[in-house]
């Protein structure tokens, strides 16, 4: 369960940055996940809930936003453009539980689906972040 | 607003001391050096894990021959505990296949793994990093905040043209560097020592060639018993 792990983050960072602009309690955060995390959504948020249960604090009470981003990934060689739900189909499992882990062994364990080159770019839905914070000062 | 940063702190928290082990040139035994260091606090006793942040070319887990295991999953990863050492690298994930990672992507990599990885309670956490002073070394600097580092070299011209612009840099950013290790020394050419000491860096000492050291990698114990690991003692017993 590393999405425990992730939703910490989270919760640290949104706590940081309200103790930055001075706010008593946080009322709404937004989290943006990268498709690539492939994070298990209910598990994801049954850690934030638990979090924010133990800690109490600025965060009680606090409504969460979960959007997924998806992923997609351009070829530096072809400039052939595809998305990740799309190549998913053809990792074995164990290569796909290393990509949720780590995002960026997809570099390591997929191709650009056109040319075969390793050499591509995420241009969209990898890593872990807040997109906005609401509270009360 | 990235948030996984904002945890390495709280990961590491309860680590005493973290070394990380690094140089400007490639081919110094700078991985041999981290893993004898951690291979050898641990049997002094210490709590120790090891960090291979070489992720193009991991070899920790080469030295101390680590096979078949994986990190378990709990509140984020727990390295698997192999030889003593608590030990995390890329090549649980990679299955040791080609990494050809660029330079975001190397970033984004050290900031998941510091984020997820629950070291726990340790007295010394080593980092095994890649040779230069690009983005491993950059990221370090900026992500794991109490790291020192302990540096390697070889008696070559070469070797130290490179490590001097490592060590200028870590001394113009004011941290904390242990000494340097002068590694597969054969003559009694003083070169490296006085290039240190003008420096004003400490010389930790130099560890001698061991022509049969190749025979001992991938296995723990026998590595405990070679020439080197009875040079590098000595250099050990300075720093811990």
């Amino acid at each position: 369960m590393h999405e425990w792990a992730l939703a910490e983050s989270i919760l640290t960072a949104a706590l940081e940055a309200a103790e930055k602009e001075k706010l008593k309690k946080i009322t709404e955060i937004k989290i943006s996940i990268g498709e690539l995390q492939q994070i298990e959504q209910d598990i994801f948020e049954f850690a934030l809930d638990g979090i924010i249960e133990e800690q109490g604090g600025k965060l009680k009470g606090v409504k969460i936003k979960i959007e997924t981003e998806k992923s997609t990934l351009k070829c530096k060689s072809c400039e052939n453009t595809w998305k990740f739900s799309d190549m998913k189909k053809k990792l074995k499992e164990d290569e796909s539980e290393a990509i949720h882990f780590i995002p960026e062994v997809a570099f390591v364990h997929t191709r650009c689906p056109k040319c075969g080159s390793p050499d591509f770019e995420i241009t969209t839905g990898r890593g872990v972040s807040i997109t906005s914070i609401k509270g009360e000062k | 607003m990235e948030a996984r940063v904002s945890v390495i702190e709280k990961r590491l928290k309860n680590i005493k001391r973290i070394i990380s082990v690094a140089s400007g040139k490639g081919g110094v035994g700078k991985s041999l050096v981290a893993s004898s260091l951690a291979l050898n606090l641990s049997r002094k006793g210490y709590k120790v894990g090891l960090l291979d942040l070489d992720l193009y070319g991991p070899s920790s887990h080469i030295i101390l021959g680590v096979k078949d295991v994986f990190p378990e999953e709990e509140k984020g990863i727990i390295p698997p505990n192999v030889s003593g050492i608590n030990f995390m690298s890329i090549v649980y994930f990679t299955e040791d296949k080609p990494s050809p990672f660029r330079g975001i992507d190397i970033s984004n990599i050290i900031i998941e793994l510091l984020a997820i990885t629950q070291w726990g309670e340790l007295d010394y956490l080593i980092i095994d990093m890649p040779p230069g002073i690009g983005d491993e070394t950059l990221d370090v600097i900026r992500l794991v905040k109490k790291s020192e580092f302990l540096v390697v070299v070889t008696p070559s011209k070469v070797a130290m043209g490179a490590v001097g612009k490592l060590l200028q840099l870590l001394k113009e950013l004011k941290l904390p560097i242990i000494g340097v290790v002068e590694n597969m020394k054969m003559t009694d050419s003083n070169y490296i020592e006085n290039n240190v000491s003008k420096m004003g860096l400490t010389y930790l000492n130099s560890v001698s060639f061991d022509q049969n050291l190749e025979g001992s990698i991938g296995n723990a114990d026998k590595l405990l018993e070679t020439d080197f690991m009875k040079d590098f003692d000595k250099i050990v017993d300075k720093i811990s």
